[in-house]
């Protein structure tokens, strides 16, 4: 178990004795987004931008205009939603080589509630042409889509999460742009998933055999550009398809499933997710149970679906 | 330096025809914000900017950002006058497959390096880049040219607050102020003065000038570069639509060019009677 963010931190002080074009912009949160493990280490290199996102994110821009490779962070809320117009303008509109690693998406930003909890950021970002949108499912991930965002060339924008999540991929996992992994095979439905929702899909398939239904997992970790074979595969294999994220059922994964499916093969679907509200004050575990964003809702749906398949 | 002055102002000259005849052509496009900042532009290209319009990215070029990014046509006439692309592409501005853009765009024209045009975000990019080439080791200079009107953009000031907080020596900000915006007088809209008073504040080296003042403008790009451990901004009095008398301090020249019976009278301002 390790948040996504402290992977993070780990492998940005790595990534930042390995290439010293590497900088590093926060705004006054770089104990919480674990850019402090950098700046720590590569002080010059580390830019505080004050409580100023739409600056920060105009900064990083210059700094990638003259040859840097900017790692910018905040909280999900404040990056991708103060910052969105200079996301659009300053980085994909140009193809600016500036990474946005958003921390604390989604409703496990926990007690402070709705005003910052994010379940829009990953729709937001995915509508801007240019863009990489990456959410990973585990710490093993992180490290490798951070490297990954680090060695493309363009904005690539990547959420993270709060709190400690399960593992699921093992030590050294290769993390490729645009490529799903087939976590649990399985015929009768698939979980398409990502960020935490991956690891209780697992849960939720693990279940579902022992009733007699085989359920596939399909783990997205790159939202943007999504990878349609594998999707469309599994479209095709089990007949049913449903998604889960830590995100609003609009225009995040759910949203860019249902449109490619919609468009290619139209299959049996259910989005699971934020059902269009915002977030509320509560413990982390208990708002996933709250919102129904976990494997007994996957479970509950895995056997919907199933039904409405015959 | 009387010849220096004298061979810049005949220049400016010959981009404000430029950016005449070429929003004339687009008839689409800014014109009275392109003829108030062209005398700083042209300063900055023809006399103080090291860079090569051989080698648009060469590593050893200073940085401009036209953060009022409507002001594009002042831009494009001055690169195309340096050599960055053939004087026939300004024909082309704004038109469907043209690299010429309505506001610039760093992927296509030869000597932008940032795309602007949403207001308030240059000075953040500018500032970037100073601090970029600092890391570097380099004593390369960053300038950025804004509006009055922009400077009610709230970015803005926080790209000041940071550009003096990292004492960005390097950045020097222009200040067009010709005292205009799209729906009126910037100080009825909303009133920004005083601009200086602003910057001062907000730590940085002020210097005030007439931009159109080849002799003020060129004086206050070099003392803005000796002033050291804190940016600068130039704040420059100008008119917007300046050159022009059928365009002077008119804010609706703001979005405005010039159509085929203004067109003569026009160049007659200019001294151009091609």
């Amino acid at each position: 178990m390790i948040a996504t963010r402290d992977a993070y931190g780990e492998v940005l002080a790595e990534l930042g004795g390995e290439n010293d074009k590497i900088v590093v912009l926060d705004a006054d949160l770089s104990g919480s987004t674990k850019t402090g493990v950098f700046a720590k280490k590569f002080p010059n290199r580390f830019f505080n931008m004050g409580i100023a996102e739409a600056n920060m994110v105009g900064t990083a821009a210059g700094l990638a205009s003259v040859g840097k490779i900017p790692f910018l962070s905040t909280f999900a809320i404040f990056a991708a939603g103060r910052g969105w117009e200079q996301i659009r303008q300053a980085l994909a509109y140009p193809k600016a080589n500036v990474k946005v690693v958003a921390t604390h998406g989604g409703v496990t930003v926990g007690e402070d509630g709705g005003s910052h909890q994010s379940v829009e950021d990953v729709a937001i970002m995915r509508a801007i042409p240019n863009m990489t949108v990456i959410v990973p499912a585990d710490g093993e991930e992180t490290k490798g889509a951070i490297r990954a965002a680090a060695a493309h060339k363009g904005p690539v924008y990547v959420r993270l999460g709060r709190n400690k999540v399960p593992s699921v991929f093992p030590a050294g996992h290769k993390f490729e742009i645009g490529k799903g992994v087939v976590v649990v095979p399985g015929t009768d439905l698939t979980f398409i998933t990502t960020g935490l929702m991956t690891a209780q899909a697992v849960i939720a398939a693990e279940k579902l055999k022992a009733e007699g239904i085989s359920a596939r997992v399909l783990h997205i970790g790159t939202i943007k550009p999504l990878d349609k074979e594998l999707v469309e595969e599994a479209a095709r294999e089990t007949g049913a398809v449903i998604t889960a994220e830590e995100h609003s059922v609009v225009g995040g994964l759910g949203g860019a499933v249902a449109e490619f499916l919609g468009e290619t093969c139209p299959t049996l679907m259910k989005r699971v997710g934020v059902y269009d509200r915002f977030g509320t004050s509560g413990k982390s575990d208990e708002l996933l149970k709250y919102f129904g964003l976990n494997a007994e809702t996957l479970i509950e749906e895995a056997r919907e679906i199933v039904s409405r398949k015959k | 330096m009387k010849e220096k002055i004298a061979d810049l102002e005949e220049k400016a000259r010959r981009l404000r025809v430029a950016i005449v005849k070429t929003l004339h052509k687009s008839q689409s496009g800014h014109t009275g914000g392109s003829l108030s900042a062209i005398d700083m532009v042209c300063a900055l290209y023809f006399n103080k900017m090291r860079h090569n319009p051989q080698e648009p990215t060469w590593d050893g070029r200073d940085r401009f950002v036209l953060s009022k990014g409507h002001a594009a046509p002042a831009l494009y006439v001055t690169l195309a006058e340096c050599g960055y692309f053939p004087s026939e592409d300004l024909m082309m501005l704004r038109r469907l497959g043209s690299h010429l853009q309505g506001h610039p765009d760093s992927k296509g024209t030869p000597g932008v390096d940032v795309c602007t045009g949403s207001l308030g975000q240059g000075l953040s990019m500018a500032n970037g880049m100073a601090l970029g080439l600092k890391l570097d080791g380099k004593d390369n200079r960053v300038y950025a040219v804004l509006g009055d009107g922009e400077l009610q953009e709230g970015q803005v000031w926080e790209a000041a607050m940071a550009a003096a907080h990292y004492k960005s020596d390097n950045l020097c900000a222009l200040i067009d102020s010709n005292g205009l915006q799209i729906d009126g007088d910037v100080s009825k809209v909303m009133n920004v003065s005083s601009i200086s008073d602003k910057f001062k504040a907000f730590g940085w080296n002020v210097i005030e000038i007439d931009g159109h003042d080849m002799g003020q403008i060129i004086a206050a790009l070099d003392a803005a570069e000796a002033h050291k451990g804190a940016p600068t901004a130039i704040v420059a009095k100008t008119v917007k639509g300046k050159g022009v008398h059928l365009f002077e301090n008119k804010a609706s020249y703001h979005g405005v060019t010039p159509n085929d019976e203004e067109l003569p009278e026009a160049l007659k301002c200019l001294g151009c009677f091609d």
